[in-house]
């Protein structure tokens, strides 16, 4: 019985760590769709967290009153309006500006980890705390509130029923996005423009706001866990440099997924039970990193393979990485 | 001479033109009236502007000046959508289609007409459309798995899906075999006799007597004539699109010394989808000799020329090279470019492709006459002196209009991109010279030029290959020809004494047999 | 010409005329206009930089100005800046030949790591060899680890076609793991780093009683050999060419796959040597922090010089004294050094935008309309 609790638990803490990477993976997917490579997602995701801290912040820290709902809309907003200012600077770049879709994604990381990191240490300083960390115990409490009946449900209840609403959320924004790609008029055009955007064009597709949007709401949804990995898994607490490199690991899933959303559900709580799977089994601490190594080696397997294997519905969306100019077809 | 501008007619233009750049005139003052249901042929040679007059159609390209009228209203084409909301439609020579995609995916891609996103309901409408004017479809076919003819179909529905009354056919004959062709035009008349105005790109006269009901000519840029078909002829057509009557008057002087140089026996090649390209092929090229290589666009000109340039693997088959210094036979198959150089065979190779292949766009002419000789010497730095003079030379002897030999060649014109191209290849001192489509996009003078430097080389004892696509140029200036049919041999012919129409049967020989199959 | 046509480029479905904005690729930009350019573009950057920081700090501008100079060029700060800008012009010079070859390989950070790795391996373990072998061996050894890390994803891409900035970007993680893999099990009490009570043996020289004078000196000739390598050299013409048109350089003869391999092998090797000078001329120490980011900043100075090793000087430059400035800037104010990361993106931005300005051609139609009817009214 204690090895199911204990595999139980595990998967628990897996979906937990694995969130965020779903956010993020799920975003990049839709982003990458439309053949934008947005390598800035780490630090969009970065933005999207302290965005949510700092509307956090100012509502427990500035207004009496609690209201659970308030507690739960002020940062799901003010994150959601950070990662999409963001992604507005990386569109406009390579979709209105033509830049180099790495370059710019790269600045954007490096800025949105510096902006993250330096609002998240002055939020510190205002507090005047002598912890060098910020806790928004009662905006984490409201996200972390799970279904009443999850506890009467044992361990069946805790697998399912035993995380705040965000792990819901990234779930059916996956399935979503997943639907959309899949089965809509709005999903067929943005994978032509993905595929081939002089084509999509042709056909009379508004290929830069396809563009647009998608690196946008891709953004948008990437920042939320930012937003989730802080205010729900860290119980409020920021602190610097918190969410360490786990946007480059939602990368990682979007190849290991193939550009599925669906897939990368299972991906993300796969690379999130391989980070914290050294708690469960009885390895030395000092393998851990080699643990954590695990994601990368498998991820640039399926890249391996899906390229060797040439199966064009696995391949990366063909106009990855390049921008279109009407008049270079 | 044109018509008021009415409600009776489909489609008219009034002063349209274009420009692109400064120097580059494309469209000037250009008039046209397309009728309901007719097959309107647009004719004229490489460059006078029709693709360009059907873009501004199509609202690909903005005309600078003019006016464009649809049922005798005016219209504002600002993009291929606002075509469509007028029913324009355009199948471009080059597919625009996604690979990934199915066929029906293809069709629908693009349109919002509000309704619920039905795909099965979408390929059943796509099945009427194919009984209704005789294509022939899977509609859940994806596009990578194709053939040509396959492909253009689906563009075509994909114009017809749109309800499209103008439909703009960009030279679509250019890949199909003459049975593909056949079954094109009886689509072609089937929608004309369903209302619909059908614009007509091509160069291919019998064609167009074939299929058209009126021609318009353009020449250089302007609208010179429009005319019934039932009234005109290919020799008053060939006229107006030339200006005058041009006899080529290519020189062609009586091979001497010939002797066998290149001998290709059994050449069979599959390309990587898996598609038999070379069937069988064997011929013997010699030296001080012109040999011709005609056929329908793909019918494996490039593939020949590419597997004896060692760039791609053969099935089977051997292609020998009689050295010129010792009569030693040479092996080339299955040797990679550098090693057939390295082997001492001076075989020289002129691109379809110019700048995507034979030369570097980005790379000023000094590099690029490098190309083939920046290897030579133990010395790990290249030596830029010698291409540098011969870059004076090219530029000198060949005309090359160019601000300086430091200049980028995807600056330079067509034509003098070609004469650095030729002119690189044929300093090397080549005993074995292909070329293919050499005078493709290029004017009356520079097309001279180059028949003369194939003449000149002929006569200095190479083994001259030309692959073109104008059946008088191959008669004039080849000593024999190649007839290639569906990646085969359909017939070696004398070009002296070969008729035309000799060729353009065998060309089309093997009936029945798609070569995309 | 091509290029020469003016598409609209906006479908521009309200308007029903003319195309507000037509957009068109430059020809050819002259040198001057280019630089203008650059320049109106770091001048904006730095002002909006300068406005944000004076709404934070509320300083005044003067100070703030000598505060980034002081902070880039101060008495104790100026050898810094010399290193920092050595460290990262190197890498960015040896990620130029693959970029050069249009491989994206963005995989700087963790080929300077896994040098740096394997440096730090002979340097704990080559005790019993005289000094000049160990040394030697500290370099061998990230040279050719950083060259391993750049071939693996190169055959990938040679014979598969795999996406290499995909590739490139996992192995720097593998890297980062590896050597905190290799901290937990090289010094067992767990500390963050292992320093120089480790990493013994082997050591470069340190030159004119200067820590950091080898390392420059080092860059400073890596930076005329790439240019000459790059401009002069046969292996330079072929990057260029298979860089250019793949089918041109199979055309040519050239191998393609041994090029694309042998070029990411030096990428790789001259970012293991950075690596070795990392750990074994500066700080006998190592974490997976040692790189600082600078393999992915370097991407960028790379691409900003437009490729070219002399310019290369200037973008670093650029980058290290103003995020060094900056650096001053958070310190003395007391703010976050973080603060200096968002500086560096604000002007990042500014320069990669710009590029548009240099490349292409916008035209507003609406001048030209009312100038064209204008000239009408005239003739009538």
């Amino acid at each position: 019985m204690a090895i199911i609790e204990q595999i139980v638990e595990l998967l628990v803490r897996a979906v937990m760590q694995g969130t965020p990477l779903l956010f993020g993976s799920t975003g990049e997917i839709l982003t990458e769709k439309s053949g934008n490579l947005n390598l800035g997602i780490p630090g969009i995701m970065y933005i999207g967290a302290i965005s949510g801290v700092i509307g956090g912040f100012f509502y427990q820290n500035y207004t009496s009153s609690y209201n659970m709902i308030l507690a739960i809309i002020i940062p799901l907003l003010s994150s959601l309006a950070g990662s999409l200012l963001a992604s507005l600077i990386y569109g406009f770049l390579t979709i209105t500006l033509r830049a180099n879709q790495n370059v710019t994604g790269l600045a954007l990381t490096t800025f949105g980890v510096g902006l993250g990191n330096f609002f998240g240490g002055s939020l510190i300083k205002i507090t005047k705390s002598d912890t060098p960390f910020l806790a928004l115990s009662k905006i984490s409490a409201a996200y972390r509130t799970t279904l009443p009946f999850a506890n009467k449900l044992g361990l069946f209840g805790q697998l399912f029923f035993s995380y705040g609403f965000m792990v819901y959320l990234a779930v059916v924004i996956a399935l979503i996005v997943s639907f959309v790609l899949k089965r809509t008029r709005v999903g067929l055009q943005l994978r032509a423009v993905g595929e081939s955007p002089a084509t999509a064009d042709a056909a009379g597709v508004n290929v830069n706001k396809y563009k647009y949007f998608a690196t946008c709401i891709g953004g948008m949804i990437a920042g939320l866990g930012g937003l989730y990995y802080i205010l729900d898994y860290s119980k409020g607490i920021w602190a610097n440099d918190a969410f360490g490199d786990r946007g480059w690991l939602a990368i990682a899933i979007v190849i290991f997924a193939i550009w599925r959303p669906n897939v990368s559900i299972l991906g993300s709580y796969l690379f999130g039970g391989l980070y914290i799977l050294f708690n469960y089994v009885s390895v030395s601490m000092n393998l851990l990193p080699l643990m954590q190594m695990l994601p990368y080696v498998v991820t640039i397997i399926v890249l391996v393979i899906v390229s060797m294997r040439k199966k064009r519905e696995n391949l990366p969306p063909a106009s990855l990485g390049t921008n279109y100019f009407r008049e270079e077809r | 001479m044109s018509e008021t501008v009415s409600e009776k007619y489909a489609l008219q233009l009034r002063n349209v033109t274009k420009a692109f750049g400064t120097k580059v005139i494309a469209n000037k003052n250009v008039d046209l009236d397309v009728r309901y249901g007719e097959v309107l042929a647009i004719l004229g040679e490489n460059g006078s502007g029709k693709t360009t007059l059907m873009n501004m159609i199509a609202g690909i390209y903005h005309p600078d000046a003019g006016e464009i009228y649809v049922n005798g209203e005016k219209a504002s084409i600002n993009s291929p959508k606002d075509a469509f909301n007028y029913k324009i439609g355009m199948v471009h020579q080059h597919f625009k289609l996604v690979d990934l995609f199915t066929a029906t995916e293809n069709i629908i891609l693009g349109i919002n007409d509000g309704n619920k996103y039905d795909l099965a309901k979408a390929e059943e409408e796509v099945k009427n459309i194919s009984g209704k004017y005789g294509f022939v479809i899977n509609p859940k076919k994806k596009i990578y798995e194709m053939s040509v003819s396959e492909k253009q179909t689906v563009e075509i529905i994909k114009v017809l899906y749109r309800g499209a009354d103008i439909l703009i056919l960009d030279e679509p004959t250019a890949v199909l075999t003459p049975q593909e062709t056949d079954k094109l035009f009886d689509v072609i008349r089937n929608m004309r006799n369903d209302g619909k105005s059908i614009l007509i790109i091509t160069h291919k006269l019998h064609e167009v007597l074939a299929i058209s009901d009126r021609v318009t000519v353009l020449r250089k840029g302007e609208h010179i004539a429009t005319v019934d078909t039932a009234k005109t002829s290919e020799i008053e057509l060939t006229e107006m699109m030339v200006g005058k009557r041009v006899s080529l008057n290519i020189g062609r002087s009586e091979p001497k010394d010939t002797c066998d140089r290149l001998i290709v026996s059994g050449m069979n090649m599959t390309n990587p989808d898996g598609v038999k390209v070379l069937k069988d092929i064997s011929f013997t090229a010699k030296a001080g000799e012109i040999l011709g290589i005609a056929g329908i666009a793909g019918s494996g000109q490039r593939e020949l020329l590419e597997a004896i340039a060692g760039l791609r693997p053969l099935d089977s088959g051997n292609i020998t090279y009689i050295d010129p210094s010792n009569s030693e036979n040479v092996e080339l198959r299955s040797k990679s470019p550098m090693q057939i150089r390295e082997l001492g065979v001076r075989l020289s190779f002129v691109p379809e492709d110019r700048l995507g292949m034979g030369l570097v766009g980005n790379m000023d002419i000094i590099d690029n006459m490098m190309l083939r000789t920046y290897k030579k010497g133990l010395s790990v730095f290249v030596d830029r002196q010698p291409p540098r003079q011969l870059a004076e030379e090219i530029i000198e002897s060949l005309e090359v209009v160019t601000p300086s030999a430091q200049t980028p060649v995807r600056r330079l014109s067509g034509g003098n991109v070609q004469k650095v191209l030729v002119g690189r290849e044929i300093a090397s001192a080549p005993s074995v010279l292909m070329v293919a489509y050499p005078v493709r996009g290029l004017d009356i003078n520079s097309s001279y030029t180059i028949y003369n430097l194939l003449n000149a080389q002929k006569e200095n004892g190479v083994a001259v290959i030309y692959v073109g696509e104008d059946l008088d140029v191959l008669l004039e200036l080849c000593d024999r020809i190649i007839v290639l049919c569906a990646g085969a041999v359909s017939g070696i012919l004398d070009g002296r004494t070969a008729k035309k129409e000799e060729v353009g049967l065998l060309m089309t020989k093997v009936k029945g047999v798609s070569e995309n199959e | 010409m091509n290029k020469e046509i003016a598409a609209s480029e906006k479908a521009n479905a309200h308007s029903k005329s003319a195309p507000f904005i037509t957009i068109t690729k430059r020809d050819a930009s002259s040198l001057k206009r280019n630089i203008v350019v650059r320049i109106i573009a770091i001048a904006a950057a730095l002002v909006v930089s300068a406005l944000l920081t004076l709404f934070i700090t509320g300083e005044n501008p003067i100070k703030l100005f000598s505060t980034v100079i002081e902070g880039a060029f101060g008495q104790f700060r100026i050898w810094g800046t010399a290193q920092s800008v050595a460290m990262l012009l190197g890498i960015a010079l040896a990620l130029t030949p693959a970029f050069k070859m249009k491989f994206w390989n963005t995989g700087g950070e963790g080929q300077v790591l896994i040098g740096a790795l394997a440096s730090a391996l002979v340097m704990m373990t080559a005790g019993g060899l005289p000094h000049w072998l160990a040394s030697i061996l500290v370099i061998l050894a990230g040279v050719l680890a950083g060259a391993i890390w750049g071939i693996i994803p190169a055959i990938f891409k040679a014979y598969w076609k795999t996406n290499e900035t995909l590739f490139t970007l996992m192995m720097n993680y593998v890297a980062i793991q590896l050597i905190k893999y290799f901290l937990k099990v090289a010094d067992g009490s767990g500390s963050s780093t292992v320093g120089p009570s480790l990493l013994l043996y082997g050591r470069l020289p340190v030159l004119f009683n200067q820590q950091y004078m080898l390392n420059i000196i080092v860059v400073a000739a890596m930076t005329i050999m790439m240019y000459i390598y790059l401009k002069i050299s046969k292996h330079g013409y072929e990057i260029s060419v298979v860089g250019e048109s793949e089918n041109t350089a199979k055309y040519i003869g050239i191998n393609v796959k041994k090029v694309v391999i042998r070029t990411m092998a030096l990428s790789g090797a001259l970012c293991g040597l950075i690596g070795v000078l990392l750990v074994g001329a500066t700080s006998y120490s190592i974490d997976p922090n040692l790189a600082g980011g600078n393999g992915f900043t370097a991407i960028m100075v790379s691409w900003l010089a437009k490729f070219n090793p002399i310019i290369m000087i200037f973008t670093t430059l650029l980058i290290v004294v103003l995020s060094r400035g900056a650096e001053n800037v958070s310190m003395t104010l007391g703010l976050n050094k973080s603060f200096s990361d968002i500086l560096t993106g604000i002007i990042l931005f500014f320069i990669i935008g710009c590029e548009f300005f240099i490349n292409y051609q916008i035209h507003f139609n609406i001048g030209k309309k009312r100038k064209e009817e204008a000239e009408d009214n005239g003739n009538n």
